[in-house]
């Protein structure tokens, strides 16, 4: 695939960009929930410090059990080369109000930049379409952002894209790392029982 | 053992147990010896029933249903319990709640010794894990535990494992 010119930190920050009350985010382990942190902290975010390969389904059974609010997923391409299975699980119940978006820097970003399975020619976007997502985008500039972001905002049907983005490894934003208090506040800020 | 199929009631049992305990979503691998829970599953309007690739994309799947409110249960056979085994620390560090429910193979009856090796381990492997684990051997006691298991899994958030011996399944329902 085409190697991305896309910043990770402004891309990250025009998708939750005025992310209204009924957005739900799911990063994956790393930059990704680097990028978010940085973003901004809020309570309706799932940070991962691990769980990699399982980001995407966490993103399928909240949305299952939330199907009023819209979930994005957000993570990196090696993440989701780990659960790859998982955008077959998800292309058979199709939530609408679900999408998976992946950074793609065709690099292990975490672990010194070593090449991923995309930098090879591993096709995300062709994966998800032959898994039956019904929207799949390659975003690779400004314009497709701005139109990611838009469709992102009024979510109704599953969607997949790919985020080109470059290999840059901006400094580090933690956000808390406690699995248990980070459960505990996101369902609080969706009104359970903490 | 060995009865026919329809004289078989205690998946039926599981599956009002999970009801009672108001599971609305079930991941699964599809497996002969939860053919009929997971038909039960399937035509429940009140479940979401998720096939999945891979056993390990039910243990994320129980963590995102947790986080919006819902209770999840995960079916597999034995072999299953080892694709599970780290995406648990997600479980076991965020203290989601995590039902599984385990058909044995590799021990009873066994036919094919390929399955033996991770049949052997499963319940250490579990009990590494921090998993409280309950085995059925018989068909009357996969009620009570079953129950147990729902209780104690979403009413403590921990992770808790159901082992259906393969004795109780009985070699006719799995091999076809």
């Amino acid at each position: 695939m085409s190697q991305g010119k896309l910043d990770r930190r402004a891309a990250m920050a025009a998708l939750v960009a005025d992310r209204g009350e009924d957005l739900l985010v799911v990063p994956g382990l790393g930059s990704t929930t680097w990028d978010l942190a940085a973003a901004g902290d809020n309570p309706k975010n799932f940070y991962s410090w691990g769980a990699m390969g399982g980001t995407a389904m966490i993103g399928l059974g909240l949305a299952l059990a939330q199907p009023a609010r819209r979930v994005a997923v957000i993570t990196g391409d090696g993440e989701m080369l780990m659960g790859l299975g998982s955008l077959a699980t998800i292309g058979i119940k199709r939530p609408p109000k679900l999408a998976v978006i992946v950074f793609d820097n065709g690099v292990y970003g975490e672990t010194g930049m070593q090449p991923s399975h995309t930098q090879s020619g591993a096709d995300l976007v062709g994966v998800a379409r032959s898994c039956g997502f019904p929207v799949c985008l390659d975003v690779t500039d400004e314009a497709g952002l701005t139109d990611l972001a838009a469709r992102l905002k009024g979510l109704r049907e599953t969607l997949f894209a790919r985020v080109a983005i470059a290999a840059e490894e901006p400094p580090r934003v933690l956000p808390i790392r406690d699995g248990a208090e980070i459960k505990r506040r996101f369902r609080a800020a969706l009104g359970l029982n903490a | 053992m060995n009865a026919p199929a329809q004289t078989i009631v205690w998946p039926d049992r599981l599956f009002e147990s999970l009801k009672r305990g108001n599971v609305a979503q079930v991941g699964y691998v599809p497996d002969a010896g939860h053919t009929r829970l997971i038909e039960r599953c399937q035509a429940d309007p009140d479940i979401h029933d998720v096939s999945l690739t891979t056993e390990e994309e039910g243990v994320a799947l129980a963590a995102g249903a947790w986080l919006g409110g819902q209770r999840c249960a995960l079916l597999m056979q034995s072999s299953g319990v080892g694709n599970c085994v780290n995406m648990l620390s997600l479980m076991r560090t965020c203290r989601f709640p995590m039902l599984m429910v385990v058909t044995m193979r590799g021990e009873w009856e066994e036919f094919n010794p390929w399955q033996v090796p991770m049949g052997g381990i499963v319940e250490p492997v579990l009990k590494l894990c921090e998993a409280e684990v309950y085995r059925a051997r018989e068909p009357s006691e996969v009620e009570g535990i079953a129950q147990r298991a729902v209780q104690q899994a979403f009413g403590d958030e921990r992770i808790v494992a159901v082992l259906l011996s393969q004795q109780l399944i009985g070699k006719k329902v799995w091999t076809k």
